[in-house]
Formats: structure tokens, C-alpha cells, sequence
């Protein structure tokens, strides 16, 4: 019983790090609007987005840097489902890149785009940051890890005052 | 700190007026003057039979752009003789993106065979009037020339025959029938609009 179990968890798994997860605009509003103690960053990009893909290593050392912090880093790939395995899994790969990727399918860019933020044209990229119900957005890219780094702690400062 | 503070607000309140230029519904948009594809200076007042524009901000390197190309012949195709002809406007740098340089816009129109103007957004000084983000983004204006529509040309960029709304065409619909569009601003990805800086 043990061995099938064990078995059970592992194709689990395995199965997990092979596919590249996929979320809805349900799960990604879970996940900006949950109330614990951990401060959020999404970062919206696709492969094929030059000025997203020049931002990427900022934000990874931002979330090497903040490693131990109650901070998470997850990158919304706008990817179209289709072109993960061609596309994106690949470009992971080449870059290393080592924080979450979660490909996002909201259907109707119309609906989904105004959940995030209304001030959201839907060009990328875009960052939101989200903490305990408040949130803080911006349309355009960072130029340098420091960049990321001021517009998390504007965001902070501004609810400790 | 007192000096940041400023620097702050002054940025904001510029922001903030710089983007009070920018077009809203019902505002009449003014008139411009580009170089086209083919050469000559095309303005809006040159189609003087016009009932309206489908002004549509595209480009050549952009994934979204390219879903569109198609879409957008089609638009053209169906709606200029109605008396609503795209004009489609590059708004990128061209040192930033050397793919929407002004030879590589006459190659792709000539290559699809564009049935309406191209025109290239040069010195980048129409395309902030009308507030425009991202290619593709369309503004539909009535014949005197108030904007009617801002936003997308459908809803679903991917797959064409999973559209279920067609926003553009709903639009003109309604400007045909003397209404206001509902949806009159919708909401789209695509790629950012290419500046320096």
C-alpha cells in the first residue's frame, strides 16, 4: 500500500514538473487576492516580447535576493497554451530561468484585463504587486533590478504610513 | 526627501496632463499628415467621401500585430466601401525596432498586398494624441472625425473562428444606425508601443 502510494506521489510529481502549469483568470484572482502574509509580484511577459524578455533578470535577482523574505515572484507568461512546448519550455531552459512560470489562459482579454488592473491597456509588460487586498500596478518595463526593487518598496512604505 | 516628494508630483501632475491630451470618446480628433507606403502624404481629410475611420495603430514585428494582418485586410475590404476605410498607422521607433523601419513597412504591404494606407508614425507625434498603447489599437472615428470607439478589433487574438464578439464590426454598426457603440472601449494584449528612453 505504502509502495502505491509512494508511486501515486511521485507520478504526481513527475507529471508536475513536466507540465508547464496553466491557470485561468479564476485561479490567478485567487492567487492576487489572498490574505496571508506574503507580499506578491506578478509579472506579466511572453517569449515573444522583447522588451519583457530584457526585463526578466531583473526580476530574478530580485527574487534571489528577497529568497527568504515573505515575498513571491511568479512570471505570467501570456504564451498561447500552444507554443509552451515549442516556445517556452525551451526558452526556460536556455535561460535558466529558476522562478515560478505560470502560463496564463483568461479567455477574453476584455473581461480579464480589468480584473487586474483598470488602468491596464494590455500592453506588456506589467506588474502588479499584491498584498493582503492592496495592490499597486504598472504598464511599462524596469531597467534594472534597483528599479523593481524602489517600486516594491513604494508600495510598501505606502500602506505602513 | 522634500526634493524626491517633488520630483514625485511633478512627474504625476505631468502624467496626469499628458494623458488628459489623449483622445477620450467623443473628443474630435485632429486631423495629421503622414508619409504612406507608397510615398505620398496621406491625411484623413483626403478621403473626403468618408463616413468614418478605422484608424488602427499596427506594426510589422509584433506577434498580435501579425494575427491581425488578416483581419484587418478584411475589415478594410468590407468596410471602405461603406465609407469606413482602415488607416493604419506604424507608431514605433524604428531605431528601437529595426523591423518597423519605413522599408520594411513598403515590404509588407506590398507582400499582403495592403488595400489601405500605411503610414508611419515619424518623430512619433500622432500616435500620443490619440493615446494609443500597443499595436494592434483601434480608434473608430465618425465623419467628423469624434472619436467613436477605442480598444479591439475582436475577442480573440489567436483563433479567428473562436471570435464571439466582433467589437469593430458592432461599432460600426451602431455609428451606421446613429448610436453610440456599447462596448465604446475595450481592452486588448499586445505589444507596447516602441519609444526611446
Amino acid at each position: 500500500m505504502r509502495l502505491l502510494l509512494s508511486f501515486f506521489l511521485i507520478s504526481i510529481i513527475c507529471l508536475k514538473v513536466q507540465s508547464q502549469n496553466i491557470i485561468g483568470r479564476d485561479e490567478l484572482q485567487y492567487l492576487i487576492n489572498k490574505q496571508d502574509d506574503t507580499l506578491r509580484i506578478f509579472n506579466f511577459w511572453a517569449t515573444w516580447c522583447k522588451p519583457c524578455v530584457q526585463e526578466l533578470p531583473y526580476f530574478e535577482q530580485v527574487n534571489a535576493q528577497n529568497f527568504n523574505k515573505k515575498q513571491k515572484l511568479y512570471l505570467i507568461s501570456l504564451d498561447f497554451p500552444e507554443s509552451i512546448k515549442r516556445k517556452l519550455k525551451p526558452f526556460i531552459k536556455n535561460k535558466g530561468i529558476q522562478s515560478e512560470v505560470i502560463v496564463f489562459d483568461g479567455g477574453n482579454p476584455n473581461v480579464w484585463i480589468n480584473q487586474i488592473d483598470s488602468s491596464w491597456s494590455g500592453s506588456i509588460p506589467a506588474t502588479l504587486l499584491s498584498f493582503q487586498g492592496r495592490k499597486h500596478f504598472q504598464e511599462s518595463s524596469f531597467d534594472s533590478t534597483e528599479q523593481i526593487q524602489d517600486f516594491i518598496k513604494n508600495f510598501i512604505n505606502r500602506f505602513k504610513s | 526627501m522634500r526634493s524626491l516628494l517633488f520630483c514625485v508630483f511633478t512627474l504625476t501632475l505631468f502624467t496626469s496632463a499628458l494623458d488628459a491630451q489623449s483622445y477620450q470618446i467623443g473628443q474630435k480628433a485632429e486631423d495629421f499628415s503622414l508619409k504612406n507606403v507608397d510615398g505620398k502624404m496621406v491625411s484623413l481629410s483626403d478621403y473626403p467621401a468618408a463616413k468614418g475611420f478605422i484608424v488602427v495603430f499596427t506594426c510589422n514585428h509584433c506577434p498580435y500585430a501579425q494575427m491581425y494582418e488578416k483581419r484587418i485586410i478584411e475589415l478594410h475590404k468590407k468596410y471602405a466601401k461603406k465609407g469606413y476605410p482602415v488607416i493604419a498607422i506604424n507608431p514605433n521607433d524604428p531605431e528601437v525596432v529595426p523591423e518597423d523601419n519605413f522599408e520594411s513597412m513598403q515590404k509588407l504591404s506590398n507582400k499582403k498586398k495592403y488595400p489601405f494606407a500605411y503610414l508611419f508614425d515619424e518623430g512619433q507625434k500622432v500616435y500620443p494624441k490619440f493615446g494609443a498603447t500597443r499595436t494592434p489599437h483601434v480608434f473608430i472615428l465618425d465623419k467628423n472625425k469624434v472619436v467613436k470607439y477605442i480598444g479591439a478589433i475582436d475577442d480573440n487574438a489567436k483563433d479567428e473562428t473562436a471570435v464571439q464578439i466582433r467589437y469593430v464590426e458592432d461599432a460600426i454598426a451602431a455609428i451606421e444606425s446613429g448610436k453610440d457603440p456599447n462596448p465604446n472601449t475595450t481592452k486588448a494584449v499586445g505589444c507596447s508601443i516602441k519609444k526611446k528612453g
